[in-house]
């Protein structure tokens, strides 16, 4: 789906200072090398079974389906995952890759912190160091993953610029790897950025759909009508679209955060309320204003608080091949209530955008259909500040 | 010939950066002239972006002063344009190709030529990508100025053999900022710079003392100087101005 510099169609690119280009034109070169890699592959299989706990299941949501009075739910559980979210499935297959390259230092940017903990989790297990920039509103947001972290060993730096939320941590990411290439692996955690970040983090997630394909057609003989996911950045969304892409049949839902509405200022929803730009080293969509200046964006959910999104799903949207629709705060945190009180699975945040339009659409749906819902990450780390968002105050 | 060529034909060239905006535009076109008086060869006008990636924290906040001020693209054409009733030296941009490429690359590198800038600088768009706006700057005659850093290597002569206007040197890695040290090889880029291009070089990030600007031109052919501007804004705001012509002063001075 890419050609050259790592377009798709018109989005992606390499829009970076020169001082990072011979990092990612080395980066690309290893990637090519070991992707198709037999020993590299046998390792990173490995890690992801044995110790991220891999496949993750696919789960049938009875309750819920009966509830909702329509489709066939199934939910993807990758917050079933070591770390809690599907996050450990780039950064192991990163920090492997990096490690071969002769890297001993991990850095990367986080939002809700889930990345963060996965990418300082690759690098205590592989005894790499690992710094970790974070927006300081995020710190406030998530401050139980940023004990996590510095329990893991990474040191985590809150990012005071800007919104002090995910895009600055990205920014803050990229100026301090342009301070430090030598020894020092930028670990980002989602399908953006410059060529080739884009593809080695699909390709690392796609796990996710290769084995909601088969586990779908093993226990319904079929493939799903249709596959939600929640879209920040967009990694975990074009990790569970990405084997689907070629099924026509099967639509590809993205959830973007809304945040206070697609209406108001305060809203991070990219594809209905963005234009095309240049930013973070990549052509694609992001919220911005008249004159280019990228907007400070607003969701509940730290993790989709970005106000661009993957040049691959900007590619999807362009030719119709996948959706993308708005989900507010206030649906997200109804739909993160409703999946604890009817399934017994706390979501993330996140995950609850995709949980709720699944909500909207599933009593739409003949009951002979299939939609399958990836649950990115699990909502421990959201319990306070949910419990905030209904005016109840709970010290961790 | 580009106009550029112009700030490099009295000796070393002294180039001062300073963000339109910060605090205010009558303060930058009051410095932008103070700099001229005091032997300034080109300037580097810097169109405040949001989210500056390739800025350290003194610039960052010269962005965010500038925007909190209310400065836009078209605000910034309007303070050249006044600027160039008198001001003859040649200017540039200095932005992100997000500012270039919302305003519409056409639209925004026209309006450059109609006003009197001569060449743009975008840290975000490096030799790869450069086609994003090089046909249109060929077209109204703008160069689109090439920078070259510690980790080029094998790429600067592919760089250097394409140059128009000058080749900004990157002098250390990381961000923009004032240093007490470079450490980086400098005299070998340069060499690799001359054997290929055709236009002149000149060195940044992190000159701040006159001591440095004649070390660096020693090596290259002119000096650029940001964040050191940016402080004494920072500290003197309005009244920043004849501070940065005396400043631009001593700096010229030891490039003589």
């Amino acid at each position: 789906m890419t050609n050259e510099k790592g377009r798709f169609g018109i989005h992606g690119g390499q829009y970076i200072p020169e001082t990072l280009m011979n990092a990612v034109i080395e980066l690309e070169k290893a990637y090519d090398h070991y992707k198709d890699d037999p020993e590299f592959n046998a390792e990173l299989t490995a890690l992801l079974n044995d110790y991220a706990g891999r496949p993750s299941r696919l789960y049938y949501a009875e309750k819920m389906t009966r509830d909702l009075g329509g489709a066939k739910i199934y939910l993807k559980r990758e917050d079933l995952n070591h770390t809690g979210a599907h996050k450990i499935n780039n950064v192991l297959g990163q920090a492997l890759l990096a490690k071969k390259m002769g890297k001993t230092r991990l850095i990367a940017e986080t939002g809700a912190g889930q990345h963060g903990v996965a990418t300082a989790t690759a690098a205590a297990l592989m005894g790499m160091e690992c710094v970790v920039f974070m927006g300081e509103e995020d710190t406030i947001r998530q401050a139980l993953n940023v004990y996590r972290m510095r329990l893991l060993g990474a040191e985590v730096i809150p990012v005071k610029t800007g919104t002090a939320t995910l895009k600055d941590a990205v920014s803050e990411a990229m100026r301090e790897w342009t301070s430090r290439i030598e020894d020092t692996h930028y670990c980002l955690g989602s399908v953006m950025g410059p060529h080739p970040f884009p593809i080695i983090v699909r390709d690392f997630q796609a796990v996710i759909s290769r084995e909601t394909r088969a586990q779908i057609l093993e226990k319904e003989g079929r493939l799903p009508d249709a596959v939600l996911a929640c879209v920040g950045g967009g990694s975990n969304a074009i990790g569970s679209f990405y084997h689907f892409i070629p099924d026509e049949g099967v639509r590809l839902i993205g959830c973007e955060a809304a945040g206070r509405g697609v209406d108001t200022f305060e809203t991070a929803a990219t594809i209905a309320t963005g234009r095309l730009g240049i930013f973070h080293g990549m052509k694609s969509y992001f919220c911005q204003d008249e004159y280019g200046q990228i907007a400070p964006v607003y969701s509940i959910s730290a993790g989709l608080d970005y106000p661009g999104i993957g040049p691959e799903h900007a590619h999807l949207h362009d030719i119709g091949r996948a959706e993308y629709v708005p989900v507010t705060d206030e649906e997200a945190v109804n739909a993160f209530e409703y999946l604890a009180r009817t399934e017994g699975i706390i979501p993330a945040i996140e995950s609850a955008h995709a949980v709720a339009h699944a909500m909207k659409i599933a009593p739409q749906m003949r009951e002979d259909q299939i939609i399958i819902i990836t649950i990115s990450g699990r909502g421990d780390k959201d319990c306070a500040a949910i419990a905030r968002y209904r005016g109840e105050d709970i010290h961790e | 010939m580009s106009k550029i060529a112009e700030a490099f034909a009295n000796g070393k060239a002294f180039i001062p950066f300073i963000t339109v905006g910060d605090p205010d535009a009558q303060t930058t076109a009051a410095c932008v002239r103070e700099m001229v008086a005091a032997g300034a060869d080109l300037i580097e006008l810097g169109i405040p972006f949001s989210d500056p990636t390739a800025e350290g924290p003194v610039i960052q906040g010269a962005n965010l002063r500038a925007l909190k001020g209310g400065m836009t693209t078209d605000k910034v054409f309007d303070l050249v344009r006044d600027l160039r009733k008198d001001v003859t030296i040649p200017m540039v941009f200095m932005t992100y190709a997000n500012v270039v490429f919302s305003y519409g690359a056409e639209r925004f590198i026209r309006t450059c030529s109609e006003v009197g800038i001569d060449g743009l600088i975008l840290p975000d768009l490096p030799f790869e990508e450069k086609e994003e706006f090089l046909p249109a700057c060929h077209t109204y005659g703008v160069d689109l100025i090439s920078l070259i850093a510690p980790t080029s290597e094998n790429r600067i002569a592919m760089i250097a053999r394409e140059a128009e206007g000058f080749i900004y040197i990157v002098s250390s890695l990381g961000v923009t900022g004032v240093r007490s040290e470079i450490k980086t090889d400098l005299a070998s880029i340069v060499q690799v710079v001359r054997e290929n291009a055709s236009v002149p070089c000149a060195i940044g990030f992190g000159i701040s003392e006159p001591a440095q600007a004649r070390k660096m031109a020693d090596i290259s052919d002119g000096a650029i100087v940001g964040s050191a501007i940016i402080r004494l804004l920072e500290r003197y705001g309005k009244e920043a101005p004849a501070q940065v012509g005396a400043y631009v002063r001593s700096m010229k001075d030891a490039l003589r």
